[in-house]
């Protein structure tokens, strides 16, 4: 692996992106503007309980999809098969992906958690800090996500495909609608060995409870462990010699 | 003509399947350093296959290809070889000077002679009236030209070019292939391949291909010597024939 490198992929992906505003828009306008729209249509008490999950929520999906897609392209568009016969290791392409995302992700949160609680007024017991750290997180692992799914699409199309197919059931099933220890006993285990629910857990954590930090934390390395184990499996996509 | 040093590549018995089909069912075949090779066959027959096997991509089922004394795809040979594949491949979300900077970064190209380096493949394609703009904005001719410039950059040893030709006007063929000979002079090897067979006059040694196997493995010359046809299309055609058993009185249609 080589840091040079590293940072030479991380800086290209940004610079892909910023060629594109409306991906920008995508990253920081649209979950304000959808957070927005909660705080609007529902009272302060239910926009404060559902909000900081939201935060959580939004970013995932946000950044699966987007790394879903330039995973992909890269795929399909012939220039990881380049990239592999020049030096470039798979850690290196791996890790500039996963730096330029991560700063993506951490730009997001912070603002959508800034916009959140001081334009709409969250309310929330627990500190605002550990707010962004949980949504940067949840970011992350919509990331590692979509790196690993892009493996199994030829298409865009396909890619988007995976939206349904994988982040709604997690979206019913992560204790957003109904609290995980209401749902009937098989989907409360399912629900239980899906990343995004561990992400809630700690959004609903820092909801009500002031002090709860350890909680929070051990949340938070339940969902990086997914994370990373969604790296590990993401790499092992990425071959160099293909049929 | 030929070159008493190492061949640059080497197969041996190289089998390699697709989807199930054997593509490439055994071919062994050499390629001289310091020459233009030109690889022509039709579409289908198994060249971009087996320029992937020799840079190192294609999974293989047998066989053993040796690029410049090495096993193909070894880390020592990714700064020796460069390889422009059939499609562009290139960001077209990327200005031509931000692509070639990158590939120039993963090459190692020390940082204060990234912008020589660039500049000189740009000029060498003759595309620094376009540096700036966005690639996906470029048309197809130009698309390609980036793709090859990338595949320039640094002191290959090695050229794997896959229709780099394609669909340019004929003026910037004529420009690339004196590009291509410079290099060849300059003692790097290229190979080049093609479905139209008209670009074969300019390569020193010819590799016919079909179906995954060489028809012939020889010069321009020889190969018309061997066929006895007064041009390259009829003498693959007669090859095609020969191959497929057809008897020798049946007219071969040019």
């Amino acid at each position: 692996m080589n840091p040079r490198l590293t940072f030479a992929t991380a800086a290209r992906v940004l610079r892909q992106v910023r060629h594109d505003p409306r991906t920008i828009g995508l990253l920081v306008v649209v979950p304000c503007v959808l957070i927005g729209l909660l705080a609007w249509i529902f009272n302060s008490l239910v926009f404060d309980a559902i909000g900081a999950p939201l935060l959580g929520v939004f970013p995932f999906v946000v950044m699966f999809l987007l790394t879903s897609v330039t995973t992909l392209r890269e795929r399909q568009s012939g220039t990881l098969e380049r990239l592999l016969t020049m030096p470039l290791g798979k850690g290196d392409l791996i890790a500039g992906y996963a730096l330029a995302f991560g700063l993506l992700a951490t730009v997001q949160a912070v603002i959508a958690t800034g916009f959140a609680v001081w334009v709409l007024g969250l309310n929330i017991a627990g500190p605002a800090g550990l707010l962004v750290l949980v949504a940067v997180v949840d970011a992350v692992l919509g990331s590692t996500l979509g790196l690993f799914v892009s493996a199994f699409a030829n298409t865009e199309f396909q890619a988007v495909q995976f939206m349904p197919a994988f982040v709604l059931p997690q979206f019913l099933l992560c204790g957003l609608l109904v609290p995980r220890d209401a749902l009937p006993p098989f989907l409360q285990a399912v629900s239980n060995v899906l990343p995004l629910s561990y992400a809630v857990d700690a959004m609903r954590t820092l909801t009500t409870d002031a002090d709860a930090t350890a909680q929070v934390l051990a949340d938070v390395a339940i969902v990086l462990a997914f994370a990373v184990a969604a790296v590990a499996l993401g790499s092992g996509t990425l071959r160099r010699r293909t049929p | 003509m030929v070159n008493g040093g190492t061949p640059s590549i080497v197969v041996r018995d190289l089998r390699v399947v697709r989807g199930g089909r054997p593509v490439i069912p055994g071919l062994s075949l050499t390629v001289p350093a310091g020459q233009v090779v030109g690889l022509l066959g039709p579409n289908g027959c198994g060249k971009t296959t087996l320029m992937r096997s020799i840079v190192g991509v294609q999974k293989i089922a047998s066989g053993e290809v040796e690029v410049l004394g090495l096993p193909a795809g070894s880390p020592g040979l990714r700064d020796r070889v460069g390889y422009v594949t059939q499609a562009p491949s290139v960001y077209p979300d990327l200005s031509v000077t931000e692509n070639l900077r990158y590939f120039a970064a993963v090459l190692h190209t020390p940082r204060r002679r990234i912008d020589e380096e660039v500049t000189r493949v740009i000029e060498m394609v003759d595309l620094a009236d376009h540096a700036t703009s966005r690639v996906g904005r470029l048309s197809g001719g130009e698309f390609s030209r980036v793709s090859l410039a990338a595949a320039l950059l640094g002191t290959p040893q090695l050229l794997i070019l896959d229709e780099p030709t394609v669909g340019l006007d004929p003026s910037l063929r004529r420009d690339l292939w004196a590009i291509f000979r410079r290099l060849a002079g300059g003692g790097v090897t290229l190979l080049v391949s093609s479905h139209v067979m008209d670009e074969a006059s300019r390569c020193d040694r010819l590799l016919l291909m079909r179906e995954g196997a060489m028809l012939a493995d020889d010069t321009l010359p020889g190969v018309l010597a061997l066929t006895g046809a007064p041009d390259i299309e009829t003498a693959f055609l007669i090859l095609v024939d020969r191959a497929s058993g057809r008897s020798d009185r049946e007219e071969v249609r040019p």
